[in-house]
């Protein structure tokens, strides 16, 4: 963490392996994955892992971290995060390889990827941002919108008798992965405790263990259009009464 | 880790899967990412029985998609990869093969050619060839290498790994189910007591031997057009400057000839021979075949077939070569005579017909 | 410009003629010749025919497929069809007519995308022991030799050089055994091709059945006969 202050004058804190010159970064207002984003990098601030390190983001708005870190970072298409990663981190079981997707390119697009990832265990750590909707699309529909829940592509509401209930991500990957996986949702309505999941989530990638999942619930005011409180309330409220956040995987890892 | 194997010269009898296998451990190729679909399946067997023999590794995966896009991954950080793939297979792997093309990504696919359109035959075809080299929505900046006998699989499968790193393009081998299939003898080599210098290739990204580099942005998105259009033109020159300095091809008898034939891949096989008999009987016929589609020698075509009256395009495909072809002689008055034959081989009794029909 | 001998055999699916095909190709590059063997594969559907093709000679080999055949073998009624158009006026015709049996394929041979297509990798110690040894063998238990063959009918023989029949199957269900009706096979082919001597061929069924022919020398005599009795039988006709 830098100084805060600086000729006087309050400085935002950000972790040492952000990207001074892309900063402000690309998010909008009140968008969760700035949180996310800054949590994983105090995690790596402090697990000190930033040269062995490749960042992949995903297609979405995740694509907007490509320039956020100080750290070798691949942008791949949408879906594919995953399976690029992978294929680093099996031909250089040396890099961390941190994996950053939407809910979109998790869930929908590369599910197969995560599956089967899952599935091989592979030694890599997957993040994934749940806002309950396609934010750079504008708004639609996605795996994880909730019941009634009104986006551009449900404008009456999610009606789950045609298209299904929310998918959960980490219940479908702690049911598969092997052992030494690490799986577990987090909010950023509890930053303390989500730093503390992405943690373990490297620490376990780190130990060679499996592969790490967390899942993190998160806010697009931008296109849920809320205010402030409305967002909160939605993610305190509405995203963690239908999504449980806590681990469900690998608890047992300790925190570092 | 344990390293090669191949001294000498070999001659030695097999299937061209198998040679493909053999020639990328010749290249020193590291990991390999598949996933199986016929008539390219044996790729992945040879390479799975030799791999950790030599320190080599193997994964495979879900799809094609996640085969082309791991392979991509494992390129990035510094690693020979490569991947195999035909038909509808190599539909999906298009899609990692556009992020190579944008991305400079010199990864290596081979290409074992089956009938199409959708699942089509598990068989033979020449019908990838339009996808081959240009699949995807950008400009065909890759290089694509026509094989026809066993010895090419095994020179050409060592070359695109030198070609895809020396220039950064992505570089297909791209054979067919005739020759992953068929056996026949070749001569295998290790390239380095040839004299052909192996190409190192260098890490991308995650060079964790390096803890001081500088961090590097990898991306394939744009936010304004200027932006795109500066790399894809930067893109185009360099594959421009490649294409002089690696396009191949193969020429016989055209400088007399009245009728040339023009074939690429196997078909040029019973193109040849077409071109022996009916030499031998005295007719003015030439031969000629692009061994890189991608770059088309276009400039050398248009040569070969100045004095030429005829051309008797033979292609498994309805046009796809043709269309190349075409696109590449623009301006000639030369009349086409087509034998396009989607989907099933040509023999040579077949070309031998379809050019006496022309006088 | 050497000529090259252009050899086509076909039968049902688990006749083994893609290993007929096979070993006379390995056996023709061991010799020093040019040398191509192409099976026909595909998902091979139920009682499909299957054709291999093997051309032998001094020359680098073009085309690895070809219309007219210089030796056609087809070894049942539905081979006979199947290969009407590799029969060419120079074409020596060999065809079984027996009257005992003809293949019966299995279901599951559907989906066996590389059936009869064997990828034995030569220069690895014991590469295939985790193959399905069936599928190796080139003799697929997805057959077995139960129905009765309607046999060849004469009128559906083409014009051809020389039609020579021969009782393979006869010969291997009551003299030999069942399962040396491709060796009987390989010696016609021997017999008609003359192209290989009777040894390296030999040295070759040596190189591909060895390690179960030294468990049971009884199966190399059993080989040896068969491969000599299909030579004496072509031989005598020529």
């Amino acid at each position: 963490m830098q100084e805060l202050e600086e000729d006087g004058i309050l400085q935002p804190a950000m972790p040492s392996c952000w990207c001074q010159e892309t900063k402000p970064h690309k998010f909008c207002p009140g968008c969760g994955h700035g949180i996310i984003l800054k949590v994983l990098g105090e995690a790596i601030d402090e697990l000190g892992i930033k040269d062995t390190m490749v960042f992949g983001c995903d297609i979405g708005c995740s694509l907007l971290s490509w320039d956020l870190f100080s750290i070798d970072t691949v942008q791949t298409h949408h879906g594919r995060t995953t399976p690029v990663i992978t294929g680093m981190k099996r031909a250089n079981s040396d890099i961390i390889g941190v994996a950053y997707m939407g809910d979109g390119g998790g869930y929908a697009i590369g599910s197969q990827h995560l599956f089967n990832a899952a599935v091989r265990n592979e030694k890599i750590t997957i993040l994934l941002c749940n806002n309950c909707n396609y934010g750079m699309t504008g708004g639609q529909m996605a795996p994880t919108t909730l019941p009634g829940m009104k986006t551009e592509t449900t404008p009456y509401g999610r009606d789950v008798s045609e298209t299904g209930y929310p998918t959960k991500g980490p219940e479908m990957v702690a049911a598969v992965a092997p052992e030494g996986a690490y799986v577990a949702r987090g909010t950023i309505a509890n930053v303390r405790q989500l730093k503390g999941f992405i943690k373990k989530a490297l620490e376990n990638q780190i130990a060679g263990r499996g592969i790490s999942f967390v899942e993190c619930l998160s806010s697009c005011p931008t296109n849920w259009r809320t205010n402030a409180k409305q967002t909160w309330e939605f993610v305190e409220k509405d995203m963690a009464g239908f999504f449980k956040v806590g681990e469900l995987r690998g608890s047992e890892v300790k925190e570092g | 880790m344990a390293e090669v194997l191949l001294q000498g010269e070999q001659r030695v009898f097999m299937t061209g899967n198998e040679v493909v296998a053999w020639a990328a451990v010749a290249a020193k190729a590291d990991i390999m990412y598949g996933y199986p679909i016929t008539p390219q399946n044996e790729i992945m067997h040879y390479w799975t029985r030799l791999a950790p023999k030599h320190g080599k590794r193997f994964l495979q995966v879900e799809d094609e998609i996640s085969a082309g896009f791991t392979t991509v991954g494992g390129v990035m950080t510094g690693r020979k990869a490569f991947t195999a793939t035909a038909g509808p297979g190599n539909v999906l792997m298009q899609e990692s093969a556009n992020m190579a093309e944008m991305m400079r990504v010199p990864i290596v696919y081979v290409v074992q050619q089956r009938g199409g359109p959708s699942t089509a035959t598990v068989i033979y075809a020449q019908q990838e060839t339009t996808l081959t080299c240009f699949g995807g929505n950008g400009e065909g900046h890759r290089l694509v290498y026509s094989t026809a006998t066993h010895q090419e699989l095994f020179d050409y499968t060592i070359k695109a790994f030198n070609m895809a790193w020396t220039y950064r393009f992505p570089t297909f081998v791209l054979g067919d189910g005739y020759q992953a299939k068929m056996r026949e003898s070749l001569t295998m080599y290790n390239p380095e007591e040839k004299g052909i210098q192996l190409v190192k290739p260098v890490p991308l990204l995650g060079d964790t031997t390096k803890p001081e580099r500088q961090f590097k942005h990898l991306r394939n998105t744009y936010n304004t057009e200027d932006e795109l259009y500066k790399v894809v033109m930067n893109n185009q020159r360099d594959w421009d400057n490649m294409a002089e300095k690696v396009v191949e091809w193969d020429e016989k008898g055209c400088e007399d000839a009245e009728v040339i034939l023009l074939t690429h891949g196997i078909v040029a096989r019973s193109a040849i021979t077409a071109y022996q008999q009916l030499r031998a009987e005295g007719k003015k016929v030439g031969f000629f075949r692009p061994i890189t589609l991608r770059p088309f020698p276009g400039k050398e075509l248009k040569e070969a077939i100045k004095n030429a009256k005829k051309l008797l395009v033979a292609e498994s495909a309805y046009g796809q070569f043709l269309k190349m072809v075409q696109n590449n002689i623009f301006g000639s008055q030369i009349e086409i005579v087509p034998l396009l034959r989607p989907g099933v081989g040509i023999t040579t009794e077949e070309i031998v017909a379809e050019y006496h029909k022309l006088s | 410009m050497g000529k090259t001998m252009k050899i086509a055999l076909a039968g049902e699916g688990g006749q083994g003629v893609q290993s007929v095909a096979e070993i006379l190709a390995e056996a023709a590059n061991e010799d020093g010749k040019q040398a191509l063997y192409i099976p026909n594969f595909g998902v091979e559907q139920r009682g499909g025919v299957s054709i291999a093709y093997v051309q032998i000679g001094d020359e680098n080999i073009g085309a690895p497929k070809f219309i007219a055949a210089d030796i056609l073998i087809p070894l049942s009624p539905r081979a006979v069809q199947r290969t009407r158009e590799h029969a060419g006026k120079n074409t020596v015709y060999i065809y079984d007519n027996s009257l005992i049996q003809q293949a019966e394929v299995n279901d599951h041979i559907v989906g066996l995308q590389y059936f009869d297509v064997t990828p034995p990798n030569p220069r690895s110690e014991q590469p295939n022991r985790d193959l399905p040894q069936d599928l190796i063998a080139g003799e697929p238990k997805t057959a077995s030799f139960m129905t009765k063959s309607q046999g060849v009918r004469p009128e559906d023989i083409p014009e051809v050089k020389k039609v020579i029949a021969i009782p393979a199957n006869d010969i291997a269900k009551n003299e030999l055994h069942p399962r040396v009706f491709n060796v009987i096979i390989l010696g016609a082919v021997i017999a008609a091709t003359q192209i290989l001597p009777m040894d390296s061929i030999k040295n070759a069924l040596e190189t591909k059945l060895g390690a179960k022919f030294n468990a049971n020398p009884a199966l190399r005599d059993m080989n040896f006969k068969a491969l000599e009795r299909g030579y004496e039988l072509v031989h005598s006709a020529m």
